[in-house]
């Protein structure tokens, strides 16, 4: 069985990102990224899946510039076997990303493909879903356990009232949460040894698909900043601003 | 103009996010139709005719969507679509599980998690943990939109909408549900609660968390986490607030040892008073508190809870 892990190149889930003084967007200039860490226990939980035995070859794939190859190496480190960049240049819609998967899904015929459930950066939260439509195949989104059952697979997801566990028939699209595993951390014989490990690289543009924007950003702008209140020295004093300043308990 | 909202619900009651939504709907302009889809969900359709500003209540009652599995959800509001003009749904996690890929369907982007609405087409949505604030236009022209409750305010109940039954039956086949471990809670919803007490790790274990109960208890409070607590495993993964959690916005917000990393203020920064309780001075979750205490919590919460 086969593994596709579509990973995305984000910011680096540490750092504070700061707007544009133009509104144009957020500055990325010199700014530090890394793997999206969904993608990354995303990468994590196939392998995992090829050391039970489970499955046969896990595939990392990103779409971007090149500079998602640094990416791609990360994840052929942590133990993907090999790597496909797609070459494009400029900002894509999830939609668009959903369908350039959707030929590589078509093309690699995974039984499993694994995704996060969103992006730190635009936190659309929306890919693996569209794949799932696009491909007519089954969704298990937000996961915190994967068991592979036959031919079905077994998602237990992160839903608002608790866990839910749903059956999926193969193959099928999962979208990793928080809680699913613990990434490891890439040691450096395998850093290496991914150095070696192949990268193709293939453009967007050959795909042959429509790839225009169907959403235009008009600005960004900071957020409404919140002044830093005060500090009391007691309990009593506490509560007494809560009832009778902020009047928020009674 | 005709809007669709897709109802937030389990089968019984219809959730209080909802009636945000709606109101997010009216300020998009149209006439608004609201779908209850579920099994067994008379009751929420009779409490969704009472939402003011719908105009017609769509029930949708078969077992095929008794778990609202997106296979089988998006077929049906896909099915359902050609009628509206935008598509809107509750950035909540069923609706943030099919509505996705209700727009992949009908081949138009989705704009996730909107805070505000511009126009018809311009909508206002976070991104980056909060740390940026994007407008979006979208181009294509069927709008598929999910609405973070928290930016909008609840319409009224008191109107009285028609039901119209529809048996429109979709059943994809490729998925069934299995189980459901749902954290039981005599506490108001983390969404919908006007005070929110959250532990992090600083409340070192699972059993600590009993000191924000008594306290969630006086103030009818609903209890939530950061993400260290949950990981940690000291209470569910329902109780997390943050980016990628849920996203609350009451009237108090009390973080209890929370640091307040960027990811944790993602999901509580819009509350109307914030207070901290942390022993260090120089964490950032003062820097966003009205009200902040230094203090051992372990001092701190007894003495709060005996004087409230
Ligand atoms: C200010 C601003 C606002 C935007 N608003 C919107 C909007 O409203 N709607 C919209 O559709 N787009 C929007 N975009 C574009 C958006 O940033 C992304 O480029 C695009 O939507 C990709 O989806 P995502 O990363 O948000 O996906 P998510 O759905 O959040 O990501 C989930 C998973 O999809 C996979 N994935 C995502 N991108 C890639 C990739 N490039 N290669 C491989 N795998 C990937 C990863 O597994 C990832 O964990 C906006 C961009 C900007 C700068
Ligand atoms: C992809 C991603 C997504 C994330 N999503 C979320 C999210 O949705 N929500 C979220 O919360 N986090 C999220 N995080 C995690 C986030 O970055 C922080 O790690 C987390 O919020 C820290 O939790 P904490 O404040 O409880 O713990 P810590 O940062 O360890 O802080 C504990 C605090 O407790 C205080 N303390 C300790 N003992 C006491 C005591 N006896 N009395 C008083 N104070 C005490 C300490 O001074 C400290 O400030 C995410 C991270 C990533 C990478």
């Amino acid at each position: 069985m086969k593994v596709l892990v579509p990973i995305k190149r984000v910011i680096d889930y540490n750092v504070k990102v700061r707007v544009k003084p133009d509104n144009s967007n957020v500055d990325l200039a010199n700014v530090k990224m890394a793997i999206n860490p969904f993608c990354e226990i995303a990468v994590e939980e196939a392998v995992r899946l090829k050391e039970a035995g489970n499955a046969t070859e896990v595939i990392a794939v990103s779409i971007g510039d090149k500079s998602c190859q640094e990416q791609l190496r990360t994840a052929l480190a942590l133990g993907a076997d090999r790597a496909i960049q797609i070459e494009a240049e400029g900002e894509l819609d999830s939609l668009n990303i959903a369908k350039l998967l959707q030929k590589v899904v078509e093309e690699e015929q995974p039984q499993l493909v694994i995704l996060g459930k969103q992006s730190i950066d635009s936190d659309n939260n929306q890919t693996g879903q569209m794949l799932a439509a696009l491909t007519g195949l089954a969704q298990g989104t937000f996961a915190s356990e994967v068991k592979i059952d036959g031919d079905k697979v077994n998602v237990t997801r992160e839903v608002d009232g608790g866990l839910q566990t749903v059956a999926l028939n193969l193959p099928a699209i999962v979208t990793t949460d928080l809680r699913l595993n613990e990434p490891r951390y890439a040691s450096l014989p395998n850093i290496m040894k991914a150095k070696r490990k192949p990268l193709d690289v293939k453009s967007a543009a050959d795909f042959g698909i429509d790839l225009s924007l169907r959403t235009k950003v008009l600005k960004v702008t900071p957020p409404a900043e919140r002044e830093a209140g005060i500090v009391v020295e007691t309990v009593d004093e506490l509560v007494e601003k809560l009832k009778n300043e902020a009047k928020v308990i009674s | 103009m005709s809007i669709l909202v897709i109802a937030e619900h389990d089968n019984s009651t219809l959730k209080a996010e909802t009636l945000k939504t709606v109101a997010a709907a009216q300020a998009m302009g149209g006439d608004i139709t609201l779908l209850v889809a579920g099994s067994n969900c008379q009751a929420v359709a009779d409490a969704a005719s009472k939402v003011n500003g719908v105009s017609k209540v769509l029930l949708c009652d078969n077992a095929a969507y008794e778990h609202q599995l997106a296979e089988n959800m998006s077929l049906l509001v896909t099915e359902l679509a050609a009628d509206y003009d935008h598509i809107v749904a509750t950035a909540l996690t069923t609706g943030k599980n099919f509505m996705p890929r209700v727009a992949a369907l009908l081949d138009v982007a989705q704009v996730s998690d909107i805070i505000a609405v511009e126009s018809a087409d311009t909508f206002v949505r976070p991104i980056y943990a909060g740390n940026a604030i994007a407008t979006v236009q979208s181009l294509d022209a069927k709008k598929v939109i999910t609405v973070r409750a928290t930016g909008f305010d609840a319409v009224a109940t008191d109107d009285n909408a028609s039901i119209e039954t529809i048996d429109t039956v979709c059943d994809a086949g490729t998925s069934s549900h299995v189980s459901d471990e749902l954290t039981e809670s005599e506490r108001p919803d983390l969404g919908a609660a006007s005070i929110v007490i959250s532990g992090g790790r600083g409340m070192q274990n699972g059993e600590n968390f009993s000191l924000l109960e008594g306290i969630a208890d006086k103030l009818g409070a609903a209890i939530g986490a950061s993400r260290a607590a949950v990981d940690a495993g000291f209470v569910p993964n329902d109780m997390q607030v943050g980016q990628t959690g849920k996203i609350v916005a009451p009237d108090l917000y009390i973080a209890v040892g929370i640091s307040g990393a960027i990811q944790h203020l993602a999901g509580m920064k819009d509350s109307k008073v914030i207070v901290a309780i942390n022993k260090d001075p120089e964490a950032p979750i003062f820097q966003v508190a009205d009200y902040g205490i230094v203090a051992d919590l372990f001092d701190a919460l007894p003495e709060l809870e005996s004087k409230l």
